[in-house]
């Protein structure tokens, strides 16, 4: 039942294409980017219960890590010279997970030691200190001359030749196919015994480690995987766009970020979806009649609106108003809970208890 | 009952917070399948003991050993997977979550899913995750909270509650239970469940250590006694022993508490 | 100098995360907003220098009232994170008000004090910066003895130490925290005037100011204003000597990686103090 829903909205999706126009899509483009970029931040501030207030830097340091990949450097270190020659832009995509995998074990090493308000801190510091070193260490990044040139991905077919994405509708679909790929990961993740060990960090951790789940291990694979996702994304920015420079790394789009999870809701596989798209789209909607400038103030407003009524986020707060809304079988239906099938929400697939958990 | 092996022993144990003796020189051993009951007046530092045989507190001096291993300076999660598993005073549940799935959060150690199997979801996870569901079937019915399942942990009535905590960690497959006041706060119809519930949790031979104030509760199910006051042992015996001891009945007199009655 | 108005920022943000328990995002707006309070007073009205800055302290309060009794008091009680995020939107709509307002290019202060330096033999100093080192020290001085020898001050220093404890001896945690709000909000106000005019004035300054009140915070350990204090001065003077001997690009990034470097070591803070503030 769920899974045909979501495979109907898998078939539109592949068709977009097809009925928008080039502007459009190219939003659909950079929001579906972000909405990558928000799953993973949701797997390590929504379900792990971090407040990860850095993840742009794994964005960003995938799509530097990529896009030096690709077009190649020479500095000098130390007095070493370091020469790297062109690879193609799919090692680049590899490159840039595995270093932003890297960072993300370091900063979850790091988010054990440091906990709560302290480890917010740390987070926006840390991203802080890689803009002015992207900023400022011109040899390797260009600095603010940013890079550019960055050549699209290729995918070679062998024996039948190479295709360049130059177009936005290659691009769509290799963004749809790792934005699909990253759910599927995140949902495998969340709805298994790893998933539910990261839940019961957030939710009661002196509980959690008294039955044997070890914190640090956890903590640690949520940022690893929360930051392989987001450096993903950030290499499918910057082949996609083919120029970066460090105002990527900027504060504000951390916070693009967390408001698409926490409005869409946290902890729910659905809500960075949700609220990535309102994000991603408004703009579109919005810039006909007001200036960037007054937009912010409409989605800073928006969001404290959020946060006063939908605490949970949108997702959340339509999934309980369709539990009350809808009809129900009459009271001896709650008895099914004994068959072992209908056991609720951590194990299957998300929504089949009735009064199922919160999250997920 | 055959106390030859010991289980856990506290060799010594002494918490100093600044210049105040919590517990001090205190040593004794719970044996494999024995029920042990700590008691004492309020502030003779039985919270203090049991957090330091739980592993959440360092003792300044002494060790507390499980089957031969040293508990001091593991982390929690290690102490839990030696078989040690304890409850909170505080009632600790996962409010947010149903009955059904807190206790299948127990049952973590008891999986072996490794993340990359788990992420390309081969058939020997998806074994693991029905024959884990069955389980918590199996415990909910033990415990009695099997028509529960669907009810959100926060939204059980206390008594419930507590349950759902020995659930969550019976779910854990403890060898040695460690629970903190268990029936604090429960009406004698849930305390007379909970006795009955601790003789089935003797029975699959999982040795007990307990903290309590229920005397009738203490009585009837210890197997051994040991007695703190003043962050010293006074006494230490068979309930029938420990009932009769001028000490004890000194020790609980003097706090203005009524002297353990003999049960009925 | 940088020190001193550092100080004042940290020691505001000090007090309402400690106190409160909030992430106090919209600190550096309250910054922003004090310097642009100095620019219109003095520009747009021709109201004196000082007086400005007095005002400016004041209208800081006021607005850190507002903001306290309209975005967090219906919201006492929920967790960190959903604090955390109506700052963010606060921080979001006042930035872009000052955007609206004012727009982006950068404004200045007239000083009425003499332009040239004063000469202490080899080293000249701005007449201009010694008046914001004394107004800095001054301020510091007076939240200090407003902390330490006021009725207010105690019952602040109270509910740091156990909000519940003091709600029960009867002090109106409601109200301090207001206060605290407010006090933080003016400090923060007037290290912005002060620093606007010496520097210029954007509607971004504030960004990078809060985050390094975030860095003083820890440095200094939550709730400490002595410890706020020094931070305050240390960060300024790690900046001023990574400036000089790494490079100026990285000076901003000097505070940031104090922060982290402290925190591996010392999680708590240099001057963490879990008891008392002060």
């Amino acid at each position: 039942m769920k899974h045909t829903l979501l495979a109907l909205w898998f078939a539109l999706l592949l068709t977009v294409p097809l009925w928008i126009d080039q502007y459009f899509l190219h939003v659909l483009i950079t929001t579906g980017i972000m909405i990558i970029a928000a799953m993973s931040l949701n797997l390590l501030l929504g379900y792990t219960g971090q407040l990860s207030l850095g993840h742009v830097a794994f964005f960003g340091i995938g799509a530097y890590a990529s896009a030096l990949t690709a077009l190649g450097f020479d500095v000098h270190i130390f007095g070493y010279r370091i020469v790297h020659e062109p690879w193609p832009p799919f090692a680049g995509f590899a490159i840039a997970i595995l270093v932003a995998a890297l960072c993300g074990y370091a900063i979850g090493k790091l988010s054990f030691k440091v906990r709560g308000a302290y480890f917010v801190i740390v987070t926006i510091s840390f991203a802080e200190v890689t803009r002015l070193v992207a900023l400022n260490w011109v040899e390797l990044t260009q600095g603010p001359l940013a890079l550019n040139n960055i050549p699209p991905f290729t995918l070679a077919f062998p024996g039948v030749g190479e295709y360049t994405m130059w177009g936005k509708v290659a691009n769509y679909y290799l963004v749809l196919a790792v934005g699909a790929v990253a759910y599927i990961v995140i949902r495998r993740l969340v709805l298994s015994r790893t998933g539910r060990a990261m839940i019961a960090l957030r939710e009661n951790e002196p509980l959690a480690t008294s039955i044997g789940i070890d914190v640090t291990r956890y903590l640690v694979l949520a940022a690893v995987v929360s930051a392989a996702l987001a450096g993903a994304a950030g290499a499918l920015y910057a082949h996609f766009v083919r120029i970066i420079d460090p105002d990527i790394f900027l504060f504000i789009y951390t916070v693009t970020m967390v408001i698409m999870v926490i409005t869409g809701g946290k902890g729910t596989l659905a809500g960075p979806i949700v609220g990535g798209l309102i994000f991603g789209m408004l703009p579109v909607a919005l810039r006909a009649w007001a200036t960037p400038v007054a937009q912010w103030i409409i989605y800073g407003v928006l969001m404290i609106l959020v946060v006063f009524f939908l605490p949970r986020g949108i997702v959340p707060a339509v999934r309980e108003w369709w539990e009350n809304v809808r009809p129900r079988p009459d009271e001896t239906g709650r008895t099914s809970a004994v068959h072992p099938s209908t056991g609720p929400v951590l194990s299957s697939s998300k929504g089949s208890g009735r009064t199922g958990t919160r999250n997920v | 009952m055959n106390t030859a092996t010991s289980a856990l022993s506290i060799e010594h144990v002494s918490v100093h917070f600044g210049g105040l003796a919590a517990v001090a020189d205190m040593s004794f051993v719970v044996n494999e399948g024995e029920l042990v009951s700590l008691i004492g007046p309020n502030g003779a530092g039985k919270t203090t003991a049991f957090n330091v045989i739980t592993g959440f507190l360092k003792p300044t001096q002494g060790e507390v050993r499980y089957r031969g291993v040293s508990l001091t300076g593991l982390k929690s999660h290690e102490v839990a997977n030696l078989g040690l598993v304890r409850t909170f005073q505080k009632t600790s549940v996962f409010a947010n979550n149903t009955v059904f799935d807190n206790v299948l959060i127990g049952l973590h150690r008891h999986g072996k899913a490794s993340v990359w199997a788990t992420l390309l979801a081969l058939p020997r996870v998806r074994d693991e995750e029905a024959r884990l569901r069955e389980d918590v079937w199996d415990i909910l019915r033990f415990v009695g909270l099997d028509k529960r399942a669907n009810e959100l942990g926060g939204a059980l009535p206390y008594g419930e509650q507590r349950l759902l905590e020995v659930a969550i960690a019976l779910a854990a497959r403890p060898t040695l239970l460690l629970l903190d006041e268990p029936v604090s706060g429960m009406n004698p119809s849930e305390t007379a469940s909970f006795i009955a519930l601790l003789r089935k949790i003797r029975d699959r031979d999982i040795t007990v250590l307990l903290v309590e104030h229920d005397m009738h509760l203490v009585m009837n199910v210890s197997d051994r006694i040991v007695v703190l006051n003043y962050g010293r042992i006074i006494a230490e015996g068979p309930p029938a022993s420990i009932q009769q001891n001028p000490e004890v009945i000194r020790a609980y007199l003097g706090h203005g508490v009524k002297r353990p009655a003999a049960h009925a | 100098m940088l020190g001193g108005t550092y100080a004042l920022l940290g020691i505001g943000l000090t007090l309402i995360f400690g106190i409160m328990r909030v992430v106090n995002f919209t600190h550096g707006e309250l910054y922003a907003f004090g310097g642009y309070m100095m620019f219109f007073l003095t520009s747009a009205l021709g109201v004196n220098f000082y007086v400005a800055l007095l005002a400016a302290l004041v209208l800081g309060i006021i607005l850190g009232t507002i903001i306290e009794l309209v975005l967090l008091k219906p919201m006492r009680g929920a967790d960190i994170d959903t604090t955390m995020l109506i700052m963010i939107g606060c921080w979001i709509v006042l930035q872009n008000m000052e955007m609206m307002v004012w727009g982006g290019v950068a404004k200045s202060v007239v000083s009425p004090l003499p332009a040239d330096p004063l000469a202490f033999g080899p080293v000249s100093v701005a007449w201009l910066r010694i008046f914001v080192f004394a107004a800095a020290a001054l301020l510091i001085l007076a939240t200090y003895l407003l902390i330490h020898r006021t009725k207010l001050g105690k019952a602040m220093r109270a509910t740091f130490q156990d909000r519940d404890t003091a709600a029960l001896m009867g002090v109106n945690v409601g109200a301090i925290n207001t206060a605290t709000f407010a006090l933080g909000s003016g400090l923060a106000a007037t290290a912005g005037a002060l620093l606007g005019a010496v520097f210029v004035i954007t509607p971004t300054m504030g960004d990078l100011a809060a985050l390094k009140a975030f860095a003083i915070v820890i440095l200094g350990g939550l709730g400490s204003i002595t410890g706020a204090t020094i931070g305050g001065f240390i960060l300024a003077t790690v900046e001023e000597l990574g400036a000089g001997y790494v490079s100026s690009g990285y000076r901003d990034a000097m505070g940031f990686l104090l922060i982290i470097a402290v925190l591996l070591f010392k999680p708590t803070g240099l001057f963490a103090r879990t008891e008392r503030i002060g």
